[in-house]
């Protein structure tokens, strides 16, 4: 039961994530692919880990997961408005 | 299908390296080859992963991704595509081309010297695939070397000296930076998105440094992951706009450098005074020796990366306001 | 459920693959970046796969080591400008 629960949090994990990835090479600006890629694949990154947490031996490796869930967040949304900023600056320069 | 998707992972992870390597080095603009350095040292790490070495994969995920990236950019300069060397004089151009030449060829026959005794070395080791002398004698003593992390045993008390020498070899090379005279000018107070992430981030990678140091005896991790994610910290607080990033002037500064070495020195010689041989450490006291010592040698190990981060030495700045 | 880890571990690695292209290719740095935070998240992800495939709970601490420096990294390139020399 948990196995089927764990694999469909876990591939639709990865379609998100293959969905971000496509975008990043498909679309047509730089901007647009910040999007799909703070977006699409964070989302897929969380559910990748919701369904490994549901076979982790001990609930504090689920508690690290989480966390590292957070940091990529958190991390990855202030990292795509400095990339942002600086394109703009770049752009502001030329 | 385990074994073809295993193979499928490892080729694709040699094709990146390999391609990756390969950009990085043919590239002009520097800051584009110090990026495709930077996902170099991602995939390196993910490698050091699928290769079962944790230890090497905590640092190379510590250094490569993040720590030489900065170091690198902070070397090249803030100007966009620039170049390495920036010189403009013409008459000098033959003379310099000449002597580029020479420069390189003899780059070049070192690396291939240098991977040619790598190959031959790695041809040596399938004679020996075998022996699992080493892996056996490490196993047998764990229990007297105070730790559970095989890793963290040899390096801190089976090679302890080998260890000791990589300590001074790192002072070394901070008074190498030093003499390179002031650091550079600092950056700018952050903008609001910086400030927001570097007001958790610093925290958070002195928490994560404390934790690896903690967790080496017992789990992959130790000073140097820890020394190298305290580093980062110091330089994420640098590029906030922070002056001093917590480092002290003058003789605290000097006694942050040498703790390693210095500590590591003095338990082995205690040893001595104790009718042990030098690091000879009691399997009682092990555990908490090497605590000591890691703990010094992350505080010097971060110091002197925070330095190459600086560029030089702390008190005299390159360009002092007047 | 091997079967499932391994699809995942597949698809990850296009997305690896997926990510590398654009790092090669990028016209501006902004997408060079863009494509290390991409790296950087896949490698998150994977390790987490291979921890739980090679049974080794370490890669879960390289992972997180992973997700904080791919954050400097980004945060070193973004070029804070200097402060102005004052002459």
């Amino acid at each position: 039961m948990i196995d089927l629960f764990s694999s469909i949090f876990m591939l639709s994990g990865i379609i998100f994530f293959l969905a971000g990835s496509i975008g990043l090479l498909r679309l047509p600006d730089l901007y647009s692919r910040l999007h799909a890629l703070t977006k699409a694949d964070n989302l897929g990154l969380g559910l990748l880990l919701v369904g490994l947490a549901l076979h982790m031996q001990q609930p504090l490796f689920a508690l690290k997961l989480l966390l590292i869930w957070l940091a990529v967040l958190a991390a990855g949304s202030a990292s795509a408005h400095l990339i942002a900023q600086h394109a703009r600056r770049q752009e502001a320069d030329q | 299908m385990n074994i073809i998707s295993l193979y499928l992972v490892d080729i694709l992870l040699v094709i990146s390296l390999l391609s990756l390597a390969w950009a990085s080095l043919t590239t002009a603009d520097a800051r584009r080859s110090v990026i495709l350095f930077m996902a170099f040292g991602l995939v390196l790490a993910l490698v050091w992963a699928r290769l079962l070495a944790p230890d090497v994969a905590l640092a190379e995920a510590a250094i490569g991704a993040g720590l030489s990236g900065a170091l690198l950019l902070a070397a090249i300069g803030e100007q966009p595509g620039s170049s390495i060397n920036v010189n403009t004089d013409h008459s000098e151009d033959v003379q310099d081309s000449n002597r580029s030449v020479v420069v390189t060829w003899t780059i070049t026959g070192l690396c291939a010297a240098l991977a040619i005794i790598l190959a031959w070395t790695l041809l040596q080791t399938f004679d020996n695939v075998n022996n699992k002398a080493t892996a056996q004698a490490v196993s047998e003593n764990l229990t007297d070397s105070g730790v559970s992390n095989p890793v963290t045993a040899v390096l801190l008390n089976f090679r302890a000296y080998d260890t000791l020498l990589e300590l001074a070899v790192l002072l070394s090379a901070v008074l190498g930076i030093f003499s390179l005279g002031g650091i550079r000018s600092p950056y700018q107070l952050a903008g609001p998105v910086f400030d927001g992430l570097a007001r958790w981030l610093v925290p958070v990678l002195m928490l994560t440094a404390g934790y690896l140091l903690w967790v080496g005896a017992h789990a992959p991790g130790g000073a140097f992951q820890a020394g190298a994610t305290l580093a980062a910290a110091a330089v994420v607080l640098r590029l906030a706009g922070h002056h001093n990033i917590g480092l002290p002037q003058g003789k605290s500064l000097h006694i942050i450098m040498t703790i390693g070495v210095g500590l590591f020195l003095l338990v082995g010689l205690s040893m001595l005074a104790l009718g042990r041989s030098f690091l000879d450490y009691p399997p009682a006291l092990a555990g908490t020796l090497i605590l000591v010592i890691e703990t010094a040698a992350m505080i010097s190990i971060a110091a002197t990366l925070v330095l190459a981060f600086l560029g030089g030495r702390p008190q005299m700045q390159k360009h002092k306001p007047c | 459920m091997s079967e499932v880890l391994f699809v995942c571990v597949g698809g990850l690695m296009l997305s690896l693959l997926l990510g590398l292209v654009r790092v090669l290719r990028g016209p501006e740095a902004g997408d060079r970046m863009l494509a290390i935070q991409l790296i950087g998240t896949t490698g998150v992800g994977l390790l987490m796969l291979l921890s739980l495939l090679l049974n080794m709970s370490a890669l879960i601490d390289v992972a997180l080591i992973l997700a904080l420096l791919a954050a400097v990294a980004a945060a070193a390139f973004t070029g804070q400008q200097r402060e102005p020399e004052n002459d």
